[in-house]
């Protein structure tokens, strides 16, 4: 165990009957990395990051997440990560304040410490006046500001954010990145998955998965540098297009 | 007409491909009869009893050899004093006592009256009840065969309806119609209701819309392969009752068969009037489920006799669907009577028809808001 | 010839006393044989106006018509003449690749082989899949169906609701390559997508948010029409970097934008020094620093 590495991965495989959805990847994520996991649909992210999260066992390789082994202490990961995907984050038909305490709750943090922190947010989000509207009113951009707010409440080791920023404006998009930025400065981890490619070009390191392996993985510049191309997305296009995989 | 076919064949595939669904749709009245028809059937068989015979005569003799010779109760205990009675119950050896008076039969022949005391264990009110009834009825069959002039036991006998059509006693001739219309109107009412709501959920029914495709045929080929899957259901619990229940169909097969289609329309059109109401399977689910398959169970008369209940209540079980059919399917089944007698009952389902089809269509919305 | 002419359309949801408007004076056309974008975050109306425009829903004020036709008067005739593919994925799961497709053949009135030259392209694609089950198809190739049951009836008009949101990059390329094949046949497109770079793709977009629609153009007079010379700076500490550039005068706005931040300048006779290791270039506006210069000045 590596104490200043969040995450690491080493050969880690998942398999579906005969189908290797993730096929041997290895890696390492520093604390306080913002660490950008791209793919095609169906390259095999969604499956690496439910193992990593201790949602899924993995059919082999070894994985430890803030320190714990993915096999053996997988409820002592989901204590220590945080997690926010684009399709679920919020409960819609609760107000900001009650979506906060649940979130809070369940991770068990004191009351009085969520009033402080509820207060904090709210304020730092510029949300002081919503924290009784409900959820479903919010404009989407806020929405996925806050859930990232929630996300990060119980102050986690990491963050796993799931294309956080699908369909959000392109001002909110950046705040949002912003938020990141924030976090990451405090120490927090940021795992990212994200179809604008525009958007890698923020990460710190991006590795990229094809076909279940992991094709490609350095920080942005060097990347270009290696596959010789103007920007990330020339990156991107160049590995995802030698995808061979249909499934889903 | 081919669009009309194509979109059957494709409620095909997902009734077809749904096995578990499928599974419980055609399972479901199987399993219904075989629960309501033996296991929470109320009657009570080989229970075993005691005899208090205080008269000891030809006539008392007999009437305790037609009770043992019945099929709910045997192992006769011979008391010989009150006290006995007190003592059997304790032991838990009997549930029933029968007590007859000294000169039984001098009482029967000179003053046309006999009292027998029937005491039963009501510490299970439902298991007591069903035996005094049972008793009651034996004696009164017994003093109707016996002495059938004009004389007459005092002893006051339940007249229950099952009596006079079921010699036998049977409990299930009372489950089968009532589990016809549960079956029916949960695979009608629900089902298609949920069918419909699913493609407001998927997103499909807006393609549908803008399709060139009527509206009324997007409800009417839904409703068709509930209606094929409820005939499948109707055979099956009729076959049931008649090889594995042994509760024979009186009346003409035919017509029964027929109301039950009239039946299986109106919970579909039901169906349909909920899915035109609801966005979400689960609304759909909780109103078929609230709003008709409890009033069903509720007011039809299968488990609660609906003469028994409250003015009030009487006056609603009369907008229950499913009231209607089981007296039909009571009439027609049990009592073997032909359509003059169920005409004012199919002229009311036929009206339930029309307004809740009408209203069905008339909500189906061609827009999404 | 307008194939599709919206009029000052107004939509709103919600109770009197908590109003959303989703649309609000909505206008613009589309001319025949046209690829039109509607571009916009989730949540600008988008979706709301393509239901209008197919006669799924009605507007509280405002005219619309496709073909010519009226979409509230003639509603009928509109719907057997479009293609639509809902932002949702709206397949028949339960369905193969093939059954779907036959399905919504012979709803809109004809079979797959009458019209199979216009989708032969596209179908031949996940024509090897044919017996799978629309829910064991990848993202990409549950759109390539989509879209072959959208165009099964040969539509003149196909209205495609965000069709590329969720799909890889790789994905949304080949689906733009499809859309180009489509107008040469002839089709008029009017596609809605969160992603700004696709407007590039569009002959005209609307750029729409907040129920609003900024601007009307093509994607290279959205461009002209910045009006603002752009610096893109890059350093290797990107974060203080841009809490710099933000408090120099002259910048009106800066943001980061792919590798670089962007410095949007307040006039041509700005002049900013920036330290040594900073890498300075002038750049031509893309069409997010178009859409967050309208939406700043939309707010303002």
């Amino acid at each position: 165990m590596q104490p200043d590495y969040a995450i690491t991965a080493k050969d880690l495989t998942k398999r579906f009957g005969d189908f290797t959805a993730v096929d041997k990847i290895s890696f390492e994520v520093s604390r306080g990395e913002i660490f950008g996991f791209l793919g095609a649909n169906g390259a095999g992210k969604t499956t690496a990051m439910r193992m990593l999260c201790g949602l899924s066992l993995p059919s082999a390789g070894t994985a430890t997440v803030a320190g714990f082994d993915v096999y053996r202490d997988n409820e002592r990961i989901k204590k220590r990560i945080g997690y926010m995907s684009q399709k679920f984050s919020l409960y819609e038909d609760l107000t900001v304040k009650e979506n906060i305490r649940f979130y809070g709750g369940i991770y068990g943090r004191s009351d009085l410490f969520i009033k402080e922190q509820t207060g904090y947010l709210l304020q730092h989000l510029r949300l002081e006046k919503e924290g009784n509207t409900l959820v479903r009113a919010l404009p989407l951009g806020w929405k996925q500001k806050l859930a990232f707010s929630v996300a990060i409440f119980h102050e986690p080791d990491i963050v796993f954010l799931d294309e956080p920023t699908g369909g959000v404006d392109p001002v909110t998009r950046r705040e949002f990145w912003n938020m990141i930025y924030e976090a990451s400065a405090k120490g927090i981890t940021v795992f990212v998955t994200t179809h604008y490619l525009d958007e890698a070009e923020y990460c710190n390191r991006v590795s990229i998965m094809v076909d279940g392996k992991i094709e490609a993985l350095d920080s942005p510049s060097a990347l270009k540098q290696q596959f010789s191309a103007a920007s990330m997305d020339g990156v991107f296009l160049q590995l995802a297009r030698k995808a061979k995989r249909t499934e889903g | 007409m081919k669009q009309f076919r194509s979109f059957i064949r494709k409620e095909f595939y997902h009734i077809l491909r749904d096995r578990r669904t499928l599974f419980i749709l055609l399972g479901m009245p199987v399993i219904q009869i075989i629960i309501f028809g033996f296991a929470l059937t109320n009657e009570v068989t080989n229970s075993k009893y005691a005899v208090l015979d205080n008269a000891k005569d030809i006539v008392s003799q007999k009437l305790i050899q037609r009770i043992e010779a019945s099929q709910y109760f045997e192992g006769a205990t011979r008391l010989y004093s009150y006290d006995d009675i007190a003592k059997a119950f304790r032991k838990g050896a009997i549930k029933i006592a029968i007590v007859i008076p000294p000169h039984f039969a001098e009482d029967l022949g000179q003053l046309h009256t006999a009292q027998v005391q029937l005491v039963a264990d009501a510490s299970d009110p439902n298991v007591a009840n069903t035996l005094v009834n049972y008793a009651s009825a034996i004696i009164n069959d017994f003093q109707q065969n016996e002495f059938n002039k004009d004389q007459q036991l005092p002893y006051r006998i339940l007249a229950e309806q099952r009596m006079l059509y079921n010699p036998q006693l049977k409990g299930a001739y009372n489950f089968v119609p009532g589990v016809m219309a549960m079956v029916l109107l949960l695979v009608c009412t629900m089902m298609t209701a949920i069918t419909i709501v699913k493609e407001k959920e998927t997103g499909t029914m807006e393609i549908m819309l803008v399709s060139p495709l009527q509206p009324l045929l997007i409800v009417v080929a839904k409703a068709v392969p509930y209606l094929l899957l409820s005939i499948i259901n109707i055979i099956s619990i009729l076959l049931l009752s008649v090889y594995v229940l042994e509760v024979p169909v009186q009346g003409n097969l035919f017509l029964l068969i027929g109301e039950s289609i009239l039946f299986t329309l109106v919970s579909l059109s039901l169906g349909l009037l909920i899915s035109a109401g609801s966005n979400s399977q689960q609304t759909a689910m909780f109103i078929s489920l609230i709003g008709m398959f409890l009033p069903t169970v509720m007011f039809s008369g299968f488990m609660f006799p609906v003469e028994n209940m409250p003015k009030p209540m009487q006056v609603i079980s009369n907008i229950v669907p499913a009231k209607w059919y089981y007296t039909v399917v009571k009439s027609v089944m049990i009592k073997g009577v032909g359509f003059k007698a169920i005409w004012k009952e199919t002229l009311v389902l036929t009206a339930m028809l029309f307004f809740f089809l009408g209203m069905a269509i008339r909500n189906f919305k061609i827009r999404l808001a | 010839m307008e194939k599709i002419q919206v009029n000052g359309i107004v939509k709103t949801y919600g109770s009197k006393q908590k109003k959303l408007t989703a649309l609000d004076h909505v206008s613009f056309t589309v001319k025949e044989g046209e690829l039109f974008g509607l571009i916009g975050p989730d949540g600008a109306g988008k979706t709301s106006l393509f239901r209008i425009l197919t006669t799924l829903l009605l507007a509280d004020s405002g005219t619309a018509t496709v073909n010519g036709m009226d979409v509230v008067k003639e509603y009928k005739a509109i719907r057997k003449q479009v293609g639509y593919m809902p932002g949702r994925f709206s397949l028949y799961p339960d369905l193969t690749v093939k059954e779907n497709l036959a399905f919504f053949a012979t709803i809109f009135q004809t079979d797959v082989n009458e019209n199979y030259s216009l989708i032969k392209d596209i179908y031949e694609q996940i024509a090897p899949f044919e017996n799978r089950r629309a829910d064991k198809l990848s993202g990409g190739m549950k759109q390539k169906l989509a879209l072959s049951c959208a165009l099964i009836h040969k539509p003149t008009v196909l209205f495609l609701d965000e069709p590329t949101t969720g799909v890889d990059a790789v994905s949304r390329k080949e689906f733009w390559e499809m859309l180009k094949g489509l107008k040469q046949q002839g089709i008029t497109i009017l596609v809605s997508t969160p992603y700004m770079d696709e407007a590039a793709l569009c002959d005209r977009v609307a750029l729409i948010q907040d129920g609003h629609i900024m601007q009307v153009n093509t994607p290279a007079d959205v461009i002209n029409g910045f009006g603002k010379k752009i610096l893109a700076v890059k350093s290797s500490d990107m974060l203080s970097l841009l809490q710099l550039v933000k408090q120099m005068p002259g910048v009106l706005d800066a943001y980061p934008f792919g590798e670089y931040h962007h410095l949007v300048l307040a006039d041509e006779q700005v002049k900013l020094d920036f330290p040594g290791e900073v890498t300075v270039k002038e750049t031509a506006p893309d069409i997010e620093d178009c859409f967050m210069l309208l939406m700043k000045n939309h707010a303002a």
